[in-house]
C-alpha cells in the first residue's frame, strides 16, 4: 500500500485553477521528488497535503486512511510532517527547547502543565538523539534567531523529524544555504533513516537527481509525468517545459 | 551520548530553577509585612493589582493574546463573592475565592471562543466589549448588584474561620500576599511545563506550531480560561478585603490600567506584572499626594517617558545594578563557607 496517495486533487482560487487532477502515489520508504517550474503549483500541492488548504475536489489518503477533512495538527499526529521553504522557526527558543517542544508534543505531554519540560528521560534521550543527528548539539543552547542560516535550515528539518513522521515533506530544504554549509545539510538529508518516506519539493536539479529514486513533474497545475530519474531526464516533454528552460538560461 | 544527555537534562532543569534574585524578591515581599506596618492598605491594593496583572501576563506575555477586557472576569468574580456573602451563602473567604475563580474561569472559557477569532485589533474590541456588556448588565440589574450605589451589607467571615479582616488591613494584606504567591507558583509551573513551552511557540509562530501537531486553538482556550480564573481571584480579593463592590470593577480604566502596569514592568517573565503593579500603585499614591487634582497628568507623563526611552534601555540600566547586587550577594554567601573551609583545614 502506498504511504501517500492523492486521487484527482483539485484546488481553485475563485476562477483560477491552481491544481487539477493530481493523482500521486508515493511508496513506503521512497525518496520521491516533486519538481516543476515556478508557478506550477508545487506549493499549493504541499498546502493541500498538509491541510493548510482544503481541496476543491479529490481526496488524500495517508497509509490508506482518508485525511482530506483533517486539520493540520491532526495530520501531524497521523504521521505527516513538513518543513518550510522559508524558515518557520521559534526565534526566541533555543534548538534544545524547540526540539523538546516537538518531542513532548508527540509523546502527548503537550497539555501537561504541571511537570517540567524534559522531566521524563524518554524526552531528554530523544532530544539528544535528534540534536546529534541534525548536527545541532554544539549550538543547542543558543537562541535560534542568532544561529547561522545553515543551522537554522537543519533545525527546520529536525523540528519536522521530531514529529516522527512516516512521511516527511521537505520544501526546498537547501534553498539559500551558502556553499560552506551546504555539504553538512545535504549529508544530513542523505542520512535520514530509510523507513521515513521523503517527498522532496525542489528547484535544485543536482539535489533532485542525486537524492530521488522517483520523480513527479508538475506543470501548470497538472501532473505531466511520474517516473524513475533516468526516464524523467530523458523525456522530451520534460526537457521542453522544464529542463529546457534551464538549459536556455 | 550520555554526556550530552546530562547536558540536556541539566539545561532543562536550570531553565526552571529559582534564581537568587527571585528568592530575594519573595523574601522581601513577605518581609514587608513587618517592614511597613503603616502601608498595609496600599500594599494590599498593589498585591491585588499584581495578581490581576499576572493574569494578563499569562495570556499576553506567553500566548500573545492582547486583551482590554480582563475587568470582565475581575468584576464578575468580585460581584459573585460579594453577592454570596451578602446572602449569607458563603462567608468564608477561601471557599468564596475558589468559587469566584471557577465562575470567572467559566466565563473565560465561554468567551474564549470569541477571542480566538481574528487578529489583535479584533481581540481588543471583543474583550473590551464583553467587559462593557457585563458592566451594563450589572448596572441594569440593580436589584441584585445595588447598581450605582454598589453592593452593600457584605459580611465577610474570618479567613479559614480564624483570621478576621481588621481595619488596618494587616490580615487582609497577608491574605492577599499569600494568594498572590500561591497563584504565582501555579503560573510558574505552567510556564516551565511542556504546555507553557507550547504557548510560547504558538505566540512566536502559530503556523509552525500547528505544523508540529500542536492544537493551537485548544491551547489558547486553556490559557485564556486559566487567566480568567486568576483575574477572578483578584476581583474576589478586592471585594472580600473591602466588603464592598461597585460598578467600577467592570470599568474600562481597570482593564487599561493593567496594560499600563505591564508596559511598566514588562511581559513574558511573570515578574513584570508584580513589579509594574508595585511601581504603578506607589507612583499613583506619591503623585496624588503631591498634586491631588492632576495626578493623572503625571501618570500619563511618566508613561510617555517610559515608552519613549524604551523599556529595553531601562532594563539595561537595571541589569547592571542587578549584576552588582548579585555579585555582592554571592560574596556574602561564599565568605562564611570559605571561613568554614579554612577552619576545617586548620584542624
Amino acid at each position: 500500500m502506498p504511504i501517500l496517495q492523492t486521487l484527482g486533487l483539485e484546488k481553485r482560487f475563485g476562477g483560477i485553477v491552481a491544481v487539477h487532477d493530481v493523482s500521486l502515489s508515493i511508496e513506503q520508504g521512497a525518496r520521491h521528488a516533486l519538481i516543476g517550474p515556478n508557478g506550477a503549483g508545487k506549493t499549493t500541492v504541499i498546502n493541500l497535503l498538509t491541510g493548510v488548504l482544503r481541496p476543491t475536489a479529490g481526496s488524500i489518503l495517508l497509509a490508506g486512511q482518508d485525511i482530506t477533512a483533517l486539520r493540520p495538527h491532526q495530520r501531524v499526529r497521523l504521521g505527516m510532517a513538513r518543513t518550510f521553504q522559508i524558515n518557520q522557526l521559534f526565534l526566541d527558543l533555543t534548538p534544545l527547547e524547540t526540539v523538546g517542544l516537538a518531542v513532548s508534543e508527540r509523546l502527548g505531554l503537550g497539555s501537561d502543565w504541571w511537570r517540567l519540560v524534559g522531566s521524563k528521560s524518554a524526552v531528554t534521550d530523544e532530544i539528544v538523539e535528534i540534536l546529534e543527528r541534525f548536527r545541532l548539539a554544539d549550538v543547542m543552547q543558543e537562541r535560534t534567531a542568532i544561529l547561522p542560516y545553515g543551522k537554522q535550515r537543519l533545525l527546520e528539518i529536525a523540528l519536522a523529524f521530531a514529529c516522527r513522521p512516516k512521511l516527511l515533506l521537505l520544501d526546498e530544504p537547501a534553498a539559500g544555504v551558502p556553499d560552506a554549509e551546504r555539504q553538512e545539510l545535504l549529508a544530513t538529508i542523505d542520512e535520514l533513516p530509510a523507513d521515513v518516506t521523503v517527498l522532496l519539493i525542489e528547484h535544485d536539479m543536482d539535489l533532485v537527481f542525486s537524492f530521488a529514486d522517483r520523480i513527479s513533474v508538475l506543470v501548470n497545475g497538472g501532473l505531466l509525468l511520474d517516473g524513475a530519474p533516468e526516464d524523467v531526464a530523458r523525456d522530451p516533454r520534460v526537457k521542453a517545459v522544464y529542463l529546457g528552460e534551464e538549459l536556455d538560461a | 551520548m550520555a554526556a550530552a544527555a546530562n547536558e540536556v537534562s541539566s539545561y532543562l532543569a536550570r531553565r526552571a530553577r529559582w534564581s537568587p534574585l527571585e528568592i530575594a524578591f519573595w523574601v522581601f515581599a513577605f518581609a514587608t509585612i513587618w517592614l511597613f506596618p503603616g502601608k498595609y492598605l496600599i500594599m494590599k491594593d498593589a498585591a491585588i493589582l499584581a495578581l490581576f496583572a499576572l493574569s494578563l501576563d499569562l495570556i499576553l506575555g506567553y500566548a500573545g493574546i492582547i486583551s482590554l477586557g480582563q475587568a470582565a472576569f475581575f468584576g464578575l468574580a468580585g460581584y459573585f463573592s460579594g453577592i454570596v456573602a451578602q446572602h449569607g451563602l458563603i462567608n468564608e473567604p477561601v471557599v468564596s475565592l475558589i468559587c469566584a475563580a471557577l465562575v470567572a474561569a467559566a466565563l473565560g472559557f465561554v468567551t474564549s471562543f470569541l477571542v480566538l477569532r481574528g487578529s489583535d485589533l479584533t481581540r481588543l474590541m471583543v474583550t473590551m466589549g464583553v467587559a462593557l456588556m457585563l458592566g451594563e448588565l450589572a448596572n441594569r440589574f440593580s436589584n441584585i448588584t445595588g447598581g450605582a450605589d454598589g453592593l452593600q451589607g457584605i459580611d465577610i467571615g474570618p479567613v479559614l474561620g480564624l483570621f478576621r479582616f481588621d481595619m488596618y488591613g494587616h490580615n487582609g494584606y497577608i491574605y492577599c500576599l499569600i494568594v498572590l504567591f500561591l497563584c504565582f507558583l501555579v503560573a510558574r509551573r505552567i510556564v516551565y511545563s511542556p504546555f507553557g513551552l507550547s504557548l510560547r511557540s504558538l505566540k512566536g509562530n502559530p503556523l509552525r506550531a500547528s505544523a508540529i501537531g500542536i492544537p493551537v486553538n485548544r491551547r489558547l482556550i486553556a490559557i485564556y480560561t486559566v487567566s480568567a480564573g486568576f483575574a477572578g481571584m483578584a476581583g474576589a480579593l478586592l471585594t472580600q478585603t473591602t466588603s464592598f463592590c461597585s460598578l467600577d470593577v467592570f470599568s474600562f480604566e481597570r482593564s487599561a490600567d493593567l496594560l499600563l502596569v505591564l508596559i511598566i514592568g514588562g511581559t513574558g517573565y511573570l515578574y513584570g506584572g508584580l513589579i509594574g503593579a508595585v511601581i504603578y500603585k506607589f507612583l499613583q499614591d506619591w503623585i496624588a499626594s503631591l498634586t491631588p487634582q492632576y495626578w493623572q497628568f503625571w501618570i500619563g507623563f511618566v508613561l510617555v517617558v517610559i515608552v519613549l526611552i524604551g523599556r529595553e534601555r531601562i532594563e539595561q540600566w537595571t541589569a547592571a545594578l542587578r549584576a552588582t547586587i548579585y555579585r555582592f550577594g554571592k560574596q556574602l554567601l561564599t565568605r562564611p563557607a570559605a571561613v568554614g573551609d579554612a577552619a576545617r583545614k586548620g584542624n
